[in-house]
């Protein structure tokens, strides 16, 4: 199973973590530090895969944004790899050519995208359309609310008037 | 660019962003904590999206590292709005702010309750989300019916179903009772017939879960899971949007094929073959590409079909098909696919029999270990360590050697550990054990630990012959600059024990000897000091004649520490001053230390220790665990006094019913009239006739409690011996002084290795005999290894063969000891004159220290080795089935408590006795003919027919006929055969009145022929 995931910026700035192993916010912190000093330093044409602590760090890096998800030692390594990479293309195609600062200034989305993706720290849903289709779904809600909610605030704007 | 929707956010996302500094990040985000602090304090006035805000705000500042520790009731209480964004914030921040010990959950979980069980199904979605993430075991009780129910319920839509299930994987993991319902296996398998492929990944990473825990409960997924991987595999049925790079949902896959690890065997031949048949394709079919997302997808199934391939022990050929993929792994420039080639080629030594083909790579594996890549070298570190034995130890461990002065910090104590441990198990010889640990201590004395250097001290004081070697070579270190103090302590102490061996050497006098130690006295630290004292002591004594000088010398060393603050080096000093006033008293106390006793080694120990691992089961651990558990069971059968309960030794079962009664009074019979002409015709066994074959049994068959006692005293009497016909196989000579414990089951062994031609034969703490052999028409070649585990000699040794009077045996020179740590081999020729089930046993014997070791082991020169398979077609089969029609040369006999097994195993099993199985000759599908030539000097090659017919209603009895052109071959043939097929009994029966007394294991030594009967 998938017991974290980082996202940390090259200047070792956390971007996003979630954590399906329960962790204290120290320990939290200890891991972010020991795992952007052995990862960060790490070279380009190195494997993607990070031997830590009995656990396997599996990495990838996209622009200034390394991708980190924690498994067991005899978990699939490449599998965990593409699950890494899927996630990065359905953020992709949900910003539009997604950058460091759309996770930055959106890090609610991120989350909401990775719970449709991995539940338990296991992939729930291997489609990226219907992930897509199911984090619209959760937009037009939003949206449907925050409409009604002007137009009742309007309502009752005008009627105290 | 996409702002967050919420003006606030993002302008104190900016703020931080625009920070100098840590400290200035610090300022910034503790005025925005108090700016929340307080606008939740007046809670009245905060409009829902206020509040949603403030609570993104804190999830923010937790997740950049801050403690936030108020506003966890907020986060929590936006569960419980009636609107979907506020809701579905509350459930987002509160699992990333809390886990699962925390005690506001407990709040939440009536709500949490409401919703999943709600008929909104984004609700629904949000909370088994939450649940999923990080529900504990409260959750697990009282959430799991409601969450099942959502899962297995044909109304729900597969958004919500998938989420169920992987929500209550997690509650499975906290609780595993949440499963203890009765038919949830059955659900199990109902939920693998799914079509939506979200749902199945979901219900396959519960189901893999499960059965990681208990297998049992779940075989009826088995073949489901076979059908969907060729679902898969062959792309049918597959949705466009479930494919990835052109491969259909590789993550299904995965987790398909890690099922299926989990499952001991595979026992239904359709379900494996199909089985066999997609891992084939997978292993042959994936190709490199160029596309780095493909590739990985493609190598992810690949390399999970070659973990299940291993789990599954397929064949061969299939084996050695792995094998060379990963040969190619290890050697590709892609890293990623290097590290998971050497990673299951590690995993490759621990399920199979391979290593010699792994070997092969070895320097390919070496050039991995200067990689770039710490991560590369840390799996090649471990698979040169796995594959590392006497063949290879030498190269292995002075690579490791060379690679340790370079190699990273945090890898040189692993790897200073292990060259130790590979230096100590697989050393040629021991002086370059020594060369090794002393070369170790040289390059990284820091990371030897001082079981190291005791392991060489147990070693060179075992050894008489080592001693100046080992004193020279500490000598040669002491004259280096700057040595490290590991090396102080290790060659003062060999120096002290025999620096006299070297007296006459250059630079070796005791004078210098001394002169040279004393050097490093300012520079080692207090538990080295009382080392070198004994070190002055003992050079004192060993001066002979006394030099005043020296003497006066050490004394005023001990004299200068009798004040010493530390009581070891005080007492040492004390003591060593007074005694080496005493003269010839000295002599004696400071005398040599006497030799070791045998231990396990404490690096070993030390190694074993490192590995236990709390973590989560994996298939390759369970194995292991299973494998050591089997070993375990072995140990348990062994009766109190240690001799291997009889029953597990005879060739021929003890009867615990009365088919195998009547088989052992046959030969009991057999072998005690050497012919078959006398056979008792109310033997069933030897009689050829249907109607004999089918009243046999039945005359015997009376109450098995009853057969039993009679047959017991009814063959020692018919055979004028002493000794029970089944008490003796492994009775040691001397039961009393006897300690020496074999390790392993030796009829287990014996019988694999009737069925293989190389392996172990024998091992106790002492020795291991190995065998191997060659088998050519009716000559055979076997080599006994007969390998000394130890680090002092065994003395006395003494093979002797006992063979039948059917066999020509001549067993090459064994010399009388074996050195330490030393192989013997000795060949042993073999001839086979005629046909006979008679067994060559080796008397086996050596002394080791006081106590002395006498086995009789079987040794594999049986009946089908001399067997060679031979297909024959149905127009060669028949002429000749139908020549050799009845008796003596075509016997029938219908076998009874025979060993259930499947058709399939019957003919993997007739190969393996090399009876050729030859498919398609009977028209019954439930039958198997087999065919194969028989050696000997008398009968030349001779063609052997055999035909078993099989009631699939009733697995324990069946018809078998054999034909040949020999009636002696014929019938020792079927008898062969039928031994095979019988069942063991489980039940032990109680110990025969008759045990083994030493007079009379005395008297059947020195008669071989009794021995041997005594062995059936």
């Amino acid at each position: 199973m998938i017991h974290f995931v980082l996202l940390i910026s090259r200047q070792g700035k956390v971007r996003l973590t979630k954590w399906y192993s329960p962790y204290t916010q120290k320990e939290r912190t200890k891991v972010i530090r020991e795992l952007s000093g052995v990862i960060l330093t790490r070279g380009p044409k190195l494997c993607n895969f990070v031997e830590w602590r009995g656990y396997k760090v599996v990495y990838k890096r996209y622009a200034s944004l390394y991708f980190c998800m924690c498994i067991d030692q005899d978990d699939n390594e490449l599998e965990v790899l593409e699950i890494i990479h899927h996630y990065v293309e359905i953020l992709d195609r949900y910003f539009g050519s997604v950058c460091e600062l759309d996770l930055i200034f959106n890090f609610h989305k991120a989350y909401y995208i990775l719970d449709e993706l991995l539940i338990a720290g296991e992939l729930q849903e291997s489609s990226k359309k219907t992930v897509a289709r199911l984090i619209a779904a959760q937009d037009s809600l939003v949206e449907t609310a925050k409409e009604e909610a002007s137009s009742i605030s309007n309502i009752i704007a005008q009627a105290t008037k | 660019m996409a702002l967050s929707g919420m003006r606030g956010l993002s302008v104190f996302i900016s703020d931080i962003r625009n920070c100098q500094n840590k400290e200035q990040e610090r300022l910034r985000v503790d005025k925005e904590l108090g700016n929340v602090r307080t606008r939740f304090k007046n809670e009245k006035g905060l409009t829902p999206y206020e509040k949603k805000k403030y609570v993104w705000k804190m999830l923010y500042i937790y997740m950049l590292g801050y403690d936030v520790d108020f506003g966890h009731m907020e986060a929590v209480s936006l569960i419980s709005a009636p609107k979907y964004p506020e809701k579905q914030v509350g459930y987002i921040v509160t699992s990333c702010l809390l886990n699962e010990n925390h005690d506001f959950l407990r709040l939440a979980i009536n709500t949490v309750r409401n919703d999943i069980i709600g008929r909104n199904e984004t609700f629904q979605c949000l909370a088994l989300t939450m649940v999923g993430n990080i529900g504990g075991r409260e959750f697990a009780e009282s959430l799991a019916p409601d969450v099942q129910k959502l899962l297995i319920s044909s109304s729900c839509r597969p958004l919500v179903r998938k989420k169920a299930a992987l929500c209550l994987l997690r509650l499975y993991r906290k609780n595993p009772d949440v499963v203890n319902v009765d038919g949830w296996s059955d659900r199990m398998a109902q939920l693998l017939d799914e079509r939506d492929l979200g749902v199945l990944t979901s219900s396959m990473s519960l189901l893999v879960a499960l059965v990681s825990n208990n297998h049992d409960a779940y075989w009826s997924c088995l073949p489901k899971c076979v059908k969907i991987l060729e679902r898969l595999a062959r792309n049918q049925d597959v949705p466009q949007e479930y494919t990835y790079y052109g491969i259909p949902t590789p993550w299904l896959q995965v987790k398909t094929m890690r099922a299926l690890q989990y499952f001991p065997t595979i026992e239904d031949p359709n379900t494996r073959r199909s089985l066999f048949e997609v891992l084939q394709r997978i292993l042959m079919g994936t190709d490199v590409v160029k596309n780095v997302n493909k590739n990985n997808a493609s190598h992810a199934v690949l390399f999970e079909a070659l973990a299940l391939v291993m789990h599954l022990d397929a064949e061969k050929e299939m084996m050695s098909q792995c094998v060379a993929l990963l040969g190619k792994f290890i050697a590709v420039r892609e890293p990623n696919i290097r590290y998971l080639g050497l990673e299951n080629m590690t995993r490759m030594l621990m399920v199979s029999d391979v290593q010699d083909i792994i070997k092969r790579h070895q320097a390919q594996i070496i050039t991995s270990l200067k990689d770039p890549d710490i991560s590369i070298r840390r799996r090649a570190l471990d698979l040169l360590y796995g594959m590392c034995d006497v063949s290879n130890a030498k190269d292995i461990v002075e690579e490791l050697l060379q690679y340790l002065s370079s190699a990273d910090f945090a890898m040189r104590e692993e790897l200073s550990l292990k060259a130790a441990i590979l230096a100590e198990k697989f050393a040629p010889d021991l002086s370059w054990y020594v060369d090794v640990i002393l070369q170790l201590i040289d390059k990284a004395g820091d990371f030897v630990s001082d079981d190291i250097w005791f392991r060489v001290v147990q070693f060179v004081t075992n050894n008489e012959d080592l001693q100046p070697y080992a004193a020279a070579k500490a000598r040669e270190y002491l004259d280096k600059p700057a040595i490290h103090e590991t090396m102080v302590k290790v060659s003062a102490y060999l120096l002290g024990e025999y620096s006299h061996l070297l007296a006459r050497r250059p630079g070796c006098s005791p004078k210098e000897i001394f002169g040279i130690i004393h050097e490093k006295l300012p520079t080692v630290s207090t538990s080295t000091v009382p080392i070198l004292l004994s070190t002055y002591a003992k050079i004192l004594m060993h001066t002979q004649p006394s030099d005043p000088e020296l003497q006066n010398q050490i004394w005023a060393i001990f004299s200068k520490y009798e004040s010493c603050i530390d009581v070891e080096i005080q007492q040492r000093a004390v003591e060593y001053f007074a005694l080496s006033r005493k003269g010839a008293a000295l002599m004696d106390i400071l005398a040599e230390m006497p030799k070791f006793p045998e231990r396990q080694s404490s690096l070993l120990k030390k190694a074993e220790d490192a590995e236990v691992d709390t973590a989560e089961q994996s298939a390759i651990k369970l194995r292991a665990q299973q494998q050591t558990s089997n070993a375990l069971v072995v140990t348990d059968q062994r009766p109190a006094n240690g001799t291997p309960h009889v029953g597990q030794l005879g060739l021929v079962m003890v009867p615990s019913s009365a088919n195998a009664d009547h088989n052992l009074e046959d030969q009991g019979l057999a072998q005690e009239n050497g012919t078959l002409s006398k056979v008792d015709p109310q033997s069933p066994s030897p009689s050829a006739d249907l109607l004999g074959d089918l009243l046999g049994p039945l005359a015997i068959e009376g109450p098995p409690g009853a057969a039993a006692p009679t047959e017991q005293h009814a063959i020692p009497a018919s055979e004028g011996d002493p000794n029970p016909a089944d008490a003796l196989a492994l009775a040691p000579v001397d039961e009393q002084t006897n300690s020496v414990q074999p390790i392993g089951n030796i009829a287990e062994r014996f019988n694999a290795l009737c069925l293989k031609d190389s392996g172990v034969l024998y091992e106790d703490p002492n020795i291991q005999i190995g065998i191997k052999a060659e088998w050519r028409a009716h000559h055979g070649r076997l080599v006994l290894f007969l390998g000394n585990k130890n680090t002092s000699s065994l003395a006395s040794v003494q093979a002797l063969i006992l063979p039948p009077s059917h066999l020509k045996m001549e067993l090459s020179l064994v010399p009388e000891t074996i050195p330490p740590r030393a192989q013997v081999q000795c060949p042993l020729e073999v001839m086979n004159l005629r046909p006979s089930r008679d067994v060559a046993v080796l008397d086996f014997s050596y002394k080791f220290g006081t106590s002395s070791v006498n086995v009789k082991l079987r040794l594999p020169a049986v009946l089908n080795k001399f067997l060679h398979p031979i297909a024959v077609t149905a127009e060669e089969f028949f002429p000749q089935w139908r020549s050799l029609s009845g008796p003596p040369l075509k016997l029938q006999e219908v076998v009874r408590g025979v060993r259930p097994m499947l058709l399939l195993e019957m003919a993997n099993l007739f190969n393996s006795l090399r009876l050729m199985v030859c498919p398609g000759l009977d028209p019954n599908a439930n039958n198997l003919v087999a065919s194969t030539t028989f050696y000997s000097e008398s009968t030349r090659a001779m063609l052997c027919l055999v035909r078993i017919e099989t009631d699939p209603a009733d697995r324990t009895q069946l018809r078998m006929t054999v034909s040949s052109g020999d009636p002696t071959l014929t019938f020792e043939l079927k008898e062969f055969i039928k031994e095979q097929l019988v069942s063991i009994p489980t039940a032990t029966r109680p110990p025969a009145p008759q045990v083994a007394q030493p007079t009379s294991a005395a008297t059947s030594l020195t008669d071989p022929g009794a021995m041997l009967a005594g062995l059936l």
